[in-house]
């Protein structure tokens, strides 16, 4: 879309965009650039700058079993975490569209847990699901040994989707809710004097008509399950036992900065944006094309 | 809505509820532990009947964490993201929709490609700028030849350093830097109507004075809306402020959360924690509460 009426003098124009023009490219492009220099060249040891390797970097990243491990675990927590808390919420907000009496209040609060930082919310949880003290040492009382996130990797990956899925459930409920009441009452009321009822009304009408934020919100949680699991993953388990959750931009963080190699962990940032470029372009070409039933 | 469906309603009723309940649980747990003792906390069960110790609680983990300063750093850094978006986002949004000039759909894709990648995956790099914030532009006058050149003719040399670690630009600028808020009044300008421009045009209104004059009292809500958003967004970062802040003074309320954890070999006070963990996560819960109407906006439009 583009406006009839403009400004003429273009100069002027030019000059508005220039603090954002100036910020993204010293904190953006200039960045996003040097990991692509880092990841094909190695550091001296000695100083004196860094020598051409090539794809070097990506080769060695790619045959080390620890960064598969990674992928492996990062892939395990986008899924089951998205899964969880997407399924969840679209079952609160097709409930709370009812309307019945006290739907005003799970409007309200259903979507706090968004507001929680992540890694605040992560320290409640690991207090929650401690195995010594909090709740499930209730459990492991009965079961001995039963649950111990600080030894059991399945326990550490369960406890950490379960802090994230608990964040965005919030978050994914807001959405959700907005779009089933973006859905003309006219619609649903006209199905229910065709005879439908109320199974029938979401599964032919709201859910046909959601599927572009069911989509939307697909992409959107798998990209925040890389970059906002890093407060969570670093609060309740530092990435271990055993690596079970080093995931992939906890693992950046600590080869760049804990082992300071910046040239492998650059590596690493270019394999998690290509991802995330191709999850993005993959929702704006493919999916905002094809599901649309406006 | 229209016809009886009591069996449906029913489960409806209990399923909100118990989503309710869990929504709510880890709230209510963290604020009953903050107010048991050391010994209390540990009990396995927990008691759920809150204990008297709250506020000797609140009062050690403030002093053991620092809270005071941090809650200022952790506000100062908010409030200038959130401020920095909205003047900056409504700047650019008005140079790309009321102004045609060569290369303005370049610098609209230009911009709209920070939105892909966020700063987490980028964040060594992004880091090492921030300790040389002019080290970008020392490079390009390096390899173009003009730092030796000014060198020849003036017999200075350039080198150009700003370091911004620990410090609040350090902290905010990198935050500011994506393109979120911009499309947001990119989609409101749109809807503006043509008109109001020609109008104002008409009486002599130049393009500054439209824009401070019409179009920023016209976008009143949405800076509510991003504002509110920005805000939470910011006070909940975690990585960032963690990394450039080596310097305990500039340290935010959320990074101190891992003073709070307590040491494997350490009592475990448990207690103290969750009286942090309170603190912390008291804030934007205020702002969701009170700010709810703007917050559920603000977050609907900047995704979309």
């Amino acid at each position: 879309m583009e406006k009839r009426v403009t400004f003429g003098k273009w100069t002027i124009g030019i000059l508005f965009a220039v603090p954002q023009l100036l910020l993204i490219f010293t904190f953006f492009y200039w960045p996003a650039g040097q990991a692509v220099y880092w990841s094909l060249t190695l550091q001296q040891p000695w100083g004196g700058g860094n020598i051409w390797v090539g794809l070097d970097n990506f080769r060695s990243i790619l045959s080390n079993a620890d960064y598969w491990n990674s992928i492996n675990a990062s892939l395990v927590f986008a899924g089951v975490s998205t899964g969880l808390a997407m399924f969840i919420a679209l079952v609160l907000a097709a409930l709370t569209d009812r309307q019945l009496a006290g739907s005003r209040l799970y409007r309200v609060v259903l979507i706090w847990p968004y507001g929680i930082a992540a890694p605040a919310l992560a320290l409640a949880f690991r207090f929650i699901l401690a195995p010594e003290a909090g709740f499930m040492a209730v459990v492991n009382q009965i079961w001995p040994g039963f649950w111990d996130p600080g030894l059991d990797g399945a326990d550490a990956m369960a406890s950490i989707i379960v802090a994230f899925s608990w964040k965005y459930v919030g978050y994914n409920f807001i959405f959700f809710l907005a779009a089933f009441q973006a859905i003309p009452r006219s619609l649903i009321e006209a199905a229910a004097m065709d005879g439908s009822g109320v199974i029938r009304r979401f599964w032919d009408i709201q859910f046909p008509l959601i599927t572009p934020t069911i989509f939307f919100l697909l992409v959107i949680n798998i990209t925040e399950s890389f970059q906002d699991s890093f407060g969570i993953v670093d609060i309740m388990t530092s990435g271990g036992p055993a690596n079970a959750t080093n995931l992939m931009v906890y693992k950046i963080y600590s080869d760049g900065f804990k082992g300071l190699d910046y040239s492998g962990a650059a590596a690493q940032s270019i394999i998690l944006m290509l991802l995330i470029v191709v999850l993005t372009i993959f929702q704006f070409r493919f999916i905002e094309r094809r599901v649309h039933y406006r | 809505m229209v016809e009886r469906t009591p069996v449906l309603n029913f489960f409806t009723h209990l399923i909100l509820f118990i989503g309710f309940v869990f929504c709510i649980a880890p709230f209510v747990v963290v604020a009953i532990a903050a107010s048991h003792n050391l010994k209390d906390v540990n009990d396995v069960p927990m008691s759920l009947l809150p204990g008297s110790d709250f506020w000797v609680n609140i009062k050690t983990a403030w002093t053991t964490a620092d809270l005071g300063p941090k809650l200022l750093n952790s506000f100062i850094m908010a409030t200038g993201v959130a401020a920095g978006k909205v003047i900056i986002s409504a700047l650019t949004a008005f140079s790309i929709v009321y102004f045609r000039y060569p290369g303005r759909t370049f610098i609209f894709w230009l911009i709209f490609i920070t939105l892909m990648l966020p700063l987490e995956v980028r964040i060594v790099p992004t880091y090492a700028v921030v300790a040389n914030v002019l080290e970008p532009y020392q490079t390009i006058l390096d390899l173009t030849g003009l730092s030796w050149l000014i060198e020849k003719v003036s017999g200075v040399h350039v080198a150009l350093n700003l370091g911004m670690l620990n410090s609040y630009p350090g902290l905010i600028l990198p935050l500011i830097a994506t393109a979120t808020g911009t499309f947001l009044y990119r989609q409101f300008f749109l809807t503006v109507p043509d008109e109001l421009t020609e109008a104002a045009r008409m009486d002599g209104a130049g393009a500054l004075r439209f824009f401070i004059d019409i179009l920023l009292p016209l976008s009143r809500n949405n800076m509510a809306a991003l504002g509110t958003i920005m805000f939470l967004w910011a006070w909940n970062q975690y990585l960032w402020p963690l990394l450039i802040t080596t310097d305990q003074s500039h340290a935010t309320a959320v990074t101190e959360l891992k003073q709070l954890i307590p040491n494997v070999g350490g009592a475990p006070e448990w207690h103290i924690a969750m009286a942090g963990t309170l603190i912390i996560m008291l804030p934007p819960l205020l702002v969701v509460v009170l700010m709810q109407r703007w917050f559920v906006r603000g977050l609907i439009a900047t995704e979309k």
